[in-house]
């Protein structure tokens, strides 16, 4: 598995707290037995809400075209486990996101298809949509081994979980691998957990 | 740190191992599947040419997709057809087992596994489904996963998970007439917050607590989530204990009383230490509803919507948009607010007692759903539909105008065919008012408890139970 140390690209804004994954994918498209084409329909009606309102949701707006850092508010990903709403986001194109807070299943699920999510202050976050709503063009760039986010003259210090960051920096974020490794560890285990075992303890 | 908690016994008790990324390698006891979230694990499990290591700890069933009214197959949505072939292909192939429409025992997911006496004290349960907290009633550490981690447990029994710190969220003395667990939770999220209890497990305790049926505790531990926190648990005691007993599951004649002897010693040291405490005041709490757009916007019934300047500067934009898209203003009371659907079901409220609770309301107020208002009674299980037509609830349902339909999610979250149209408000006993969670894009959701949705949809308009209630006490 490979190491994931920097991530560098366009950023798209995405301005609010408490985004709920049924706005990142509504239920409709989970009607599906794959994860394929599901980038197509990130925030499908906030999107077009907006465009009913004559406004553009970021996600529609060409000057974010091609953008693959998202940068969020608080409690991005909150409600539904549906992985299919971290799938959606890589499909589109995310490769890191970076926000005020995360919801936890999100948060776990986005470690559990290598893309890092990580914190910033919320001032820092509001400063980085700002520069980014400026220059559309200008390159933001995650560094999780020096633990900084830069873009143009601005550097930002990451707040992260060190065993997330450590995971995403030595290759280790997908645990099947590691798991797997202890099977007979896991068998032995099994004959011991006493709701299992007649309940002998 | 706390210690001696029922979350730090029965994390040890399935610690396998510190992996090299520091998490914890954990043992999962029970692993429940659904249409939705596993067809995209199986196909991993196919690419890394894996097989299911321990498929009778593993049950599934059918519940997001499953059409409420016409359940003949191949289903109407041949999506939704897919998603069934896929889930009987991938059981059968698995050695899985799969209670499907039909069999007397399908139902939403967190609704048969306690019901059928699956769920215990001490386990730990996933499930891709963030209301796996439900199964937390009995004494369970139980975690909502994604896909991902659904593959994990199928290959290997295991999660490799993060340590929780644990909140112990006391609810002490009585509940006035007409209040209900689910007004509880709402309490609850809307003083703790939504992300309130990120990094937590909430243990529930208190007076209040010990004193409610298993039910009403599954209803407490379901919402763990719309707080925040990961899962959410309640300590097993006697009303856990004579719930299990006799269940298919359940442990069976001599292995009763040694169950019975584990069980109490999992549950919380008297003096556990905890990483945070709240107390609530039983008393204080009014029947309670959502009125914005997060599980956290609610209010009692006695008081009026919040002004915007109330909330926190940071707060106060998600507040604007909540009162936009609801079409509400800040001084108005909801009492009397018109609404257009009601939902009464889902993994919060569908159990037997809610549905009771329905009919004891329909036969107090006497009257008929008004024609204009669009009605759903959904039992959570196929047991609980029989269960509930035993007692002749459904009658009192249909004479009373609300529509009786088959055991499924429904309109809790709009993958069938149950769903909101248009700006349609609806009184819902779901857990989630998220903007287009009920099927529409602009549809709205006022979350409260199965009594409160029943005299609101008999009256067309949002009503308090209470003063029907007491007329009951009096005569």
């Amino acid at each position: 598995m490979s190491a994931i140390t920097k991530i560098a690209g366009r950023g798209v804004p995405l301005r609010g707290n408490d985004i709920d994954t049924d706005r990142i994918i509504p239920a409709r498209f989970l009607r599906c037995v794959t994860f394929d084409g599901l980038g197509e329909h990130a925030f499908a009606d906030d999107r077009s809400q907006l465009k009913a309102a004559g406004q553009l949701h970021p996600f529609s707006n060409p000057e974010y075209a091609g953008a693959n850092v998202l940068v969020v508010g608080s409690n991005f990903g909150c409600g539904s486990s549906r992985e299919h709403a971290p799938q959606s986001l890589q499909k589109w194109g995310v490769r890191a996101i970076i926000g005020e807070s995360f919801a936890e299943i999100f948060f776990n699920n986005n470690i559990a298809i290598g893309v890092p999510c990580v914190r910033l202050l919320a001032a820092d976050i509001a400063s980085l949509q700002g520069l980014i709503e400026d220059r559309p063009t200008l390159d933001v760039e995650i560094d999780l081994a020096a633990g900084s986010v830069s873009a143009a003259d601005f550097s930002f210090e990451i707040k992260m979980p060190e065993a997330a960051r450590q995971m995403f920096v030595r290759g280790q974020w997908d645990a099947t691998g590691q798991l797997l490794a202890n099977l007979d560890k896991v068998r032995t285990r099994a004959a011991q957990i006493p709701y299992l075992n007649k309940f002998i303890p | 740190m706390s210690r001696g908690t029922l979350f730090d016994k029965v994390w040890k008790l399935h610690s396998i191992d510190q992996l090299e990324s520091g998490q914890t390698q954990l043992f999962i006891g029970l692993h429940l599947i659904h249409e939705v979230t596993s067809p995209q694990a199986f196909a991993m499990l196919r690419e890394l040419d894996l097989k299911v290591a321990f498929p009778e700890n593993t049950l599934a069933t059918v519940d997001h997709i499953v059409p409420t009214e016409d359940q003949a197959r191949p289903f109407a949505d041949p999506l939704a057809e897919e998603m069934m072939q896929a889930l009987e292909e991938n059981t059968a192939a698995s050695g899985i087992r799969l209670y499907n429409v039909g069999s007397g025992k399908q139902g939403v997911v967190h609704i048969i596994a306690p019901e059928l006496g699956l769920t215990q004290p001490g386990m730990t349960v996933a499930c891709g489904d963030s209301h796996t907290a439900t199964h937390g009633a009995f004494g369970a550490v139980a975690f909502g996963i994604g896909t991902s981690q659904v593959r994990d447990v199928l290959a290997t029994q295991t999660l490799a998970m993060d340590p929780l710190k644990v909140r112990r969220v006391e609810v002490n003395g009585a509940l006035s007439s007409g209040v209900f667990a689910k007004d509880v939770i709402l309490h609850i999220i809307r003083h703790l917050g939504v992300k309130g209890g990120a990094g937590y497990a909430y243990e529930f305790a208190g007076t209040c607590i010990d004193a409610m049926s298993m039910e009403e505790r599954m209803t407490v531990c379901n919402m763990a989530i719309e707080g925040g926190a990961r899962c959410g648990y309640i300590n097993p005691d006697q009303i856990t204990f004579d719930y299990l007993r006799g269940r298919e599951f359940a442990p069976q004649g001599d292995l009763w009383p040694q169950a019975e002897d584990w069980w109490r010693s999992i549950a919380s040291d008297s003096d556990a230490d905890y990483d945070d405490l709240v107390i609530f005041d039983a008393a204080e709490i009014s029947p309670t509803l959502t009125w914005g757009i997060t599980p956290g916007q609610a209010l009692g019934l006695d008081e009026t919507l919040p002004a915007i300047e109330n909330y926190a500067p940071e707060e106060q934009d998600l507040i604007r948009q909540a009162y936009a898209y609801m079409d509400l203003t800040p001084g108005q009371s909801m009492l009397g607010l018109p609404i257009d659907v009601v939902f009464i079901g889902s993994c919060t409220n569908g159990r037997l007692s809610d549905l009771r609770e329905v009919a004891k309301i329909c036969e107090l107020h006497g009257g008929r759903v008004p024609a204009q208002i669009k009605t759903v009674v959904v039992p959570g299980s196929e047991a609980v539909k029989a269960a509930a037509e035993a007692e002749g609830l459904d009658q009192i349902f249909i004479k009373h105008g609300f529509d009786w339909r088959n055991a499924g999610c429904s309109m809790c979250l709009a993958m069938n065919p149950d769903k909101l149209v248009g700006r349609q408000i609806c009184a819902s006993t779901s857990n989630r008012n998220f903007k287009g969670r009920q099927g529409s894009p602009a549809g709205r959701t006022l979350l409260m408890s199965p009594a409160m949705a029943a005299l609101t949809a008999l009256e067309g308009k949002i009503s308090d139970v209470r003063p029907l209630l007491n007329k009951e006490v009096q005569s």
